[in-house]
């Protein structure tokens, strides 16, 4: 049915609408941004003090707690393939998600283990410092699940072998079973686990069933029960990211400084 | 028949609830209500939009061309729900991941749509922007309900806090599963209205 007003009239009674409508949602995105910004570094920077051990999973800490601890944490970025740090390129600015939409930024990869399509050729990573010396070092990582791309926080020590915790910020994996991967319980049994063998080939595996403790069986953890796929691919995202293609290079550099000091 | 302003603010939550009775916007009720945090905030969105999104549309009811009136209210409603999804993003960050894509469906949510168009199309804004409330309660109600029985039989827990302790870390309580899940919801709504037609016979469909 046409209304009775004319064709005229609904073309501009949609414009109006259509403008009024844009000018508002431009408005709350323009006035909001500098509020969702701060928000979303402060969420990268609580989710990495998670990894580090330096915040507990659902403490509270305001923003001011954070930036607090994450004072002794110095982000930098790397370049993935050769493991060098790239001083000119501000870490702060740095954005890793605009960096894998970048067809410059990433490079297409098959048959990942980790189950990845492109890989960045810059990441961030970030180390943590006591007097002066790198503590530990946080490396972001991300891998297929059983529904999902898990995205986390693997921690090593300084001595680049002694894996110091692993935390996960985003996953979409079956609540109670593969959804555990949040559990602390289950995240405690990393520590102290060793990454590589004595001649430095990735060694860290997720098993099924119960490894032993960290003494007698350094480089097995237990897998998720219920969650299979889940497990396995924790284990491959985690193999792959300490290897050749991920941090491997940065972590050979680091090995031959020895102690490192803090950039 | 005019409508009282009690009854289109207070129907909507038990004698004609848009989920129990009505069965509309059971997607969003099965995706949010593993806890009642996000449960929560979902239900307060969804309240503010259909309230807004009713009293708008009843404002320009008059001036509509009737022949795109559907798209009218659609963006409208989708307007507001970026809107509140941004607010979210500003103020409950953690909660807006949480519910992640779920704010932006409110836009397809019947319930929305469904006061809009029924309602608000033929009603002054007064009485629509109550109507609009009143159903977004009843489908809060509806949320919470089913967010307590999953959060506190899936995890032992309430808001987040530890109720329950569960056998995994010492305690005595073995979570259910089932109720993290999807199905598990899918049991709690039909329970939910299983007894709520016992209780008012009148709402049972013909058979």
């Amino acid at each position: 049915m046409q209304g009775e007003r004319g064709i005229g009239y609904t073309f501009g009674f949609a414009a109006l609408v259509c403008l009024v409508c844009s000018i508002a949602v431009s408005a709350a995105a323009l006035s909001l941004e500098d509020r969702q910004e701060a928000n979303r570094r402060l969420d990268i920077r609580r989710n990495v003090l998670v990894a580090a051990g330096l915040l507990q999973p659902g403490e509270r800490a305001d923003a001011a707690e954070v930036d607090a601890r994450f004072a002794v944490v110095g982000p930098m970025v790397v370049d993935r393939a050769s493991g060098s740090v790239l001083l000119d390129v501000d870490p702060e600015t740095f954005d890793p998600k605009r960096e894998r939409l970048d067809p410059e930024g990433s490079v297409v990869v098959t048959d990942n283990p980790a189950g990845l399509m492109r890989l960045p050729r810059r990441v961030r990573v970030y180390q943590v410092c006591e007097q002066g010396r790198v503590d530990r070092w946080v490396f972001p990582v991300e891998g297929k699940g059983l529904w999902s791309t898990l995205y986390g926080f693997l921690a090593l020590d300084a001595d680049g072998r002694t894996i110091r915790g692993l935390a996960f910020y985003k996953h979409g994996e079956t609540p109670g079973l593969g959804g555990e991967v949040d559990n602390p319980r289950w995240r405690s049994r990393w520590e102290g686990r060793q990454a590589f063998d004595e001649v430095g080939t990735v060694s860290i595996e997720v098993i099924k069933g119960s490894a032993g403790t960290v003494e007698d069986d350094p480089h097995r953890v237990d897998g998720l029960s219920g969650a299979t796929i889940t497990s396995r691919g924790v284990s491959e995202l985690v193999r792959f990211w300490l290897g050749d293609e991920g941090f491997g290079p940065f972590l050979a550099q680091a090995g031959e400084e020895g102690a490192v000091e803090c950039l | 028949m005019p409508v009282r302003p009690r009854d289109a603010l207070l129907d909507p939550l038990v004698d004609n609830n848009p989920i129990a009775l009505q069965v509309l916007g059971i997607c969003s009720a099965l995706a949010v209500t593993t806890q009642l945090m996000p449960a929560l905030v979902m239900a307060l969105a969804l309240t503010v939009v259909t309230g807004l999104s009713s009293v708008s549309v009843s404002l320009i009811r008059k001036w509509v061309p009737p022949d795109i009136r559907i798209i009218v209210q659609l963006v409208i409603i989708a307007s507001l729900v970026i809107i509140t999804d941004q607010v979210l993003q500003a103020f409950l960050f953690q909660v807006s991941k949480q519910l992640s894509v779920f704010v932006g469906l409110i836009i397809t949510n019947c319930i929305v749509m469904g006061r809009a168009e029924a309602f608000a199309m033929q009603n002054p804004p007064g009485l629509s922007f109550l109507d609009g409330i009143g159903n977004g309660l009843g489908y809060s109600l509806v949320l919470l309900v089913v967010a307590f029985a999953r959060e506190l039989l899936g995890a032992g827990k309430l808001f987040g806090y530890t109720v329950l302790t569960p056998v995994a870390e010492g305690g005595w309580y073995q979570p259910n599963g089932l109720m993290v899940l999807a199905p598990g919801a899918f049991f709690v709504i039909g329970l939910l209205i299983w007894l709520l037609r016992t209780i008012r016979p009148e709402q049972a469909e013909e058979d």
